[in-house]
């Protein structure tokens, strides 16, 4: 189908969903570097975001999940935020007691 | 010019956005040096902010550009910059890693590619569909209200059983803010410098 | 205007010309504001520094003011060689300043400059501005990380930490008009302030008068500005994050940065200070003139009025933020610069929770319905009254087993949504 003239239904932001989660995936597999697992972390979670308000829209079905698409869509943002803080402490502190933040190195039980 | 007349311009952008956000999605998982990376995902992010708001969710968008890509980008910079040993950071991953990962995302894309494009419902746009506009759409009042319980968007709802269950989320919001709270307290404590305890017993 | 461009050049009413053309014209005339509003403001900061140090300032360009010194300054940065050291990060050094400008540029999209008078009516605008402009700091950190200088990086992390800081007290403060008003749409709450002057949310109840000048603290801070200013402590860090750049690359971080306070400032006049609508409601009656009142026949005339109202209405606000502009210029040459534990102390310890004991007050006088100094009805006060009603019959049976009855709610719904809130 002609995108440039026919509008896009839920499946295309599925797939941009699906994209942004295999990044995401793949970026929290391949990085050792804890910042960077916990960007993966932050693209996974856009990616279901964006599924969720694509069925909360009511401009590509007409049975959508109205605004609790979006109501999910901002609880998982705010507690994205706090994971993020959260995380990057426990990143911090390993750094303080390790000096590196290779999760590779976090093999220790002992700090 | 008759060309022109005919293209859709919401979908045009949808691509734009779209493609923003996968391409620079990709470029944060083959970057190497993890500033690089963390601005290739505010651009993702922010681009994915565009496509909430051409899904007609603008307080969503905006909620994304304020906290992912103002508050948590901004904080991951931070936690880069403080744990960076040389200038600039990279950590090289082996080729079998890359090749597993690159099956595993392969497979998980493929899967999804199906289930995205199953289902006919999905794929085709609603018949009436309405026009998307950012100044049309107004969810921000419903959400502040939906948020204390009180759902002025469904009470239209025909299925008395379905209406039940749309309460509002007057409880998960007081959660969250609970949650919020003990996060605060939790990662000022986690992150604390240790060093006045030494000071104090030396 | 979209259809006035398309009849003008003989297209279909709503063919793509018009839109095309129409966004052009509007950021042609937001950069104008960007740019012009640049050049004036660095004239300005001169002349006032000037004076504050018992100098003259600029006297030679352009006349007897030196009103032009602005544009000089701007060619010889041109002619500047635009250096990369060899420690930096190329791609992103080169990048930085245009992410501040790009953001700083972004907000001014949603910003209304008189009743309508808007490159993009929001129903969110106020939290996209302040979405947006908090983005001009991620600029400021890549110049910072990029340059590969010591100086550069520390600029750069104070930075950081100083605006995730002071998001907080801005934003609590800028939820209090919000609150007041019942939406985040700035032309409607630039319309709420319609009248004299007492009807501004500064004269609205005591704390709001109080929560302006936190307000505007915190602003200052928030754009990086003196006494604040410290990501770029000359006695300290050399020049902070823009150490390293030079010509016009750095000239647009400056850009970027008076963007940014002709922005706060516009929003503190929409937020606190009634926006377009002046002290006395000259703008009002204008655009509420019938022409048959004026006895000039068949009312064609009423769309001229409403255009006067608004050109009026838009010179009224530009006079404010300008007014905004020129007191953080005050401030910076009057006040010395704080020092970095300072200036988190003053965000956490004094801003945040004056502004947290503001919001109370001012939730506690809409709670009670005090009377305000607003003599406007705000359409949403019976709307309160209703959704407290509702939410009371909702928790009132969430005991029983029977579904809260409807029919007030659904008023409710029809107002909200109907309105456009």
């Amino acid at each position: 189908m002609n995108l440039f003239v026919e509008p896009v239904g839920v499946s295309h932001f599925l797939l941009v969903g699906a994209v942004l989660f295999v990044a995401g995936v793949v970026c929290m597999a391949t990085k050792r570097n804890a910042l960077g697992v916990l960007m993966g972390i932050e693209l996974v979670l856009n990616g279901a975001n964006l599924n969720f308000i694509a069925f909360g829209s009511p401009y590509f079905r007409e049975t959508s999940l109205g605004l609790d698409g979006q109501f999910i869509a901002l609880f998982v943002i705010v507690l994205a935020a706090a994971e993020a803080a959260v995380a990057l402490a426990i990143a911090l502190n390993f750094y303080n007691n390790h000096a590196t933040i290779d999760v590779d190195r976090a093999d220790e039980l002992k700090g | 010019m008759n060309l022109l007349a005919a293209v859709n311009w919401h979908s045009v952008l949808f691509m734009l956005f779209a493609l923003l956000a996968c391409v620079f999605a990709l470029a944060v998982v083959f970057s190497q040096n993890v500033v690089r990376m963390a601005f290739y995902l505010v651009l993702s992010l922010a681009s994915t902010a565009g496509l909430f708001m051409l899904a007609g969710a603008e307080f969503v968008g905006a909620m994304q550009i304020m906290i992912y890509v103002g508050g948590t980008l901004v904080l991951l910079v931070f936690g880069v910059m403080l744990t960076a040993q040389s200038t600039f950071v990279s950590m090289k991953t082996s080729a079998p890693e890359w090749l597993l990962a690159a099956l595993v995302g392969g497979s998980l894309l493929y899967v999804l590619f199906l289930a995205a494009f199953g289902t006919s419902d999905w794929t085709t746009a609603r018949k009436d569909q309405q026009t998307v506009s950012v100044a049309e759409s107004k969810a921000a009042a419903p959400i502040g209200l939906g948020l204390l319980g009180i759902r002025v968007d469904s009470l239209s709802q025909p299925n008395e059983t379905l209406k039940a269950g749309q309460s509002g989320y007057l409880l998960a919001f007081e959660i969250v803010s609970v949650h919020l709270l003990v996060v605060l307290i939790g990662a000022a404590y986690l992150a604390r410098t240790k060093r006045r305890r030494q000071e104090w017993e030396t | 205007m979209v259809e006035g461009i398309n009849n003008f050049l003989g297209w279909e009413p709503d063919a793509w010309v018009g839109f095309v053309l129409t966004a052009l014209i509007q950021v042609m005339i937001l950069n104008v504001v960007l740019a012009g509003g640049a050049l004036v403001f660095i004239w300005m900061e001169r002349k006032i520094s000037g004076r504050i140090q018992d100098r003259l300032g600029p006297t030679r360009v352009g006349g007897k003011f030196g009103w032009l010194q602005t544009l000089a300054d701007g060619l010889k940065l041109l002619t500047k060689e635009d250096i990369t050291p060899g420690e930096a990060d190329p791609s992103l050094f080169k990048l930085a300043p245009y992410i501040s400008l790009t953001a700083s540029f972004a907000t001014l999209l949603a910003l209304p400059f008189a009743n309508g008078w808007v490159g993009q009516e929001v129903n969110v605008a106020l939290f996209f501005i302040l979405a947006v402009l908090g983005l001009e700091v991620f600029g400021v950190i890549l110049a910072g990380y990029a340059s590969g200088s010591k100086w550069s990086l520390f600029g750069g992390m104070r930075e950081a930490a100083q605006v995730v800081s002071y998001e907080v007290p801005v934003g609590l403060c800028a939820v209090i008009p919000v609150m007041i008003c019942g939406t985040m749409n700035l032309v409607t709450i630039g319309n709420m302030q319609a009248g004299f002057f007492t009807n501004w949310l500064i004269f609205h109840d005591p704390f709001t008068f109080v929560v302006f000048w936190v307000y505007f603290t915190c602003a200052i801070a928030s754009v990086n500005r003196a006494p604040f200013d410290l990501a770029e402590a000359e006695s300290e860090l050399v020049a902070g994050f823009h150490t390293e750049y030079s010509g016009l690359r750095w000239s647009l971080f400056f850009m970027a940065e008076y963007g940014s306070m002709f922005v706060v400032s516009g929003l503190a006049s929409i937020l606190f200070f009634g926006g377009w609508n002046g002290p006395i409601p000259v703008t009002h009656i204008l655009s509420s003139v019938d022409a048959n009142t004026l006895g000039w026949g068949d009312g064609s005339w009423a769309p001229f009025w409403t255009y006067l109202a608004n050109a009026i209405g838009c010179i009224n606000f530009i006079l404010k933020a300008v007014l905004g502009v020129t007191v953080m210029i005050w401030v910076r040459w009057t006040l010395p610069r704080l020092r970095i534990d300072q200036v988190i102390t003053t965000c956490w310890k004094y801003c945040v929770p004056l502004a947290a004991i503001c919001f109370v007050g001012v939730m506690a006088w809409q709670a009670f319905q005090i009377p305000s100094g607003n003599d406007l009805p705000l359409p949403y006060q019976p709307i309160r009254a209703e959704v407290r009603e509702t939410w009371a019959e909702s928790t009132s049976s969430i005991g029983n087993a029977e579904q809260p009855t409807a029919e007030p709610a659904d008023q409710v719904a029809s107002v909200i949504i109907g309105e456009g809130v």
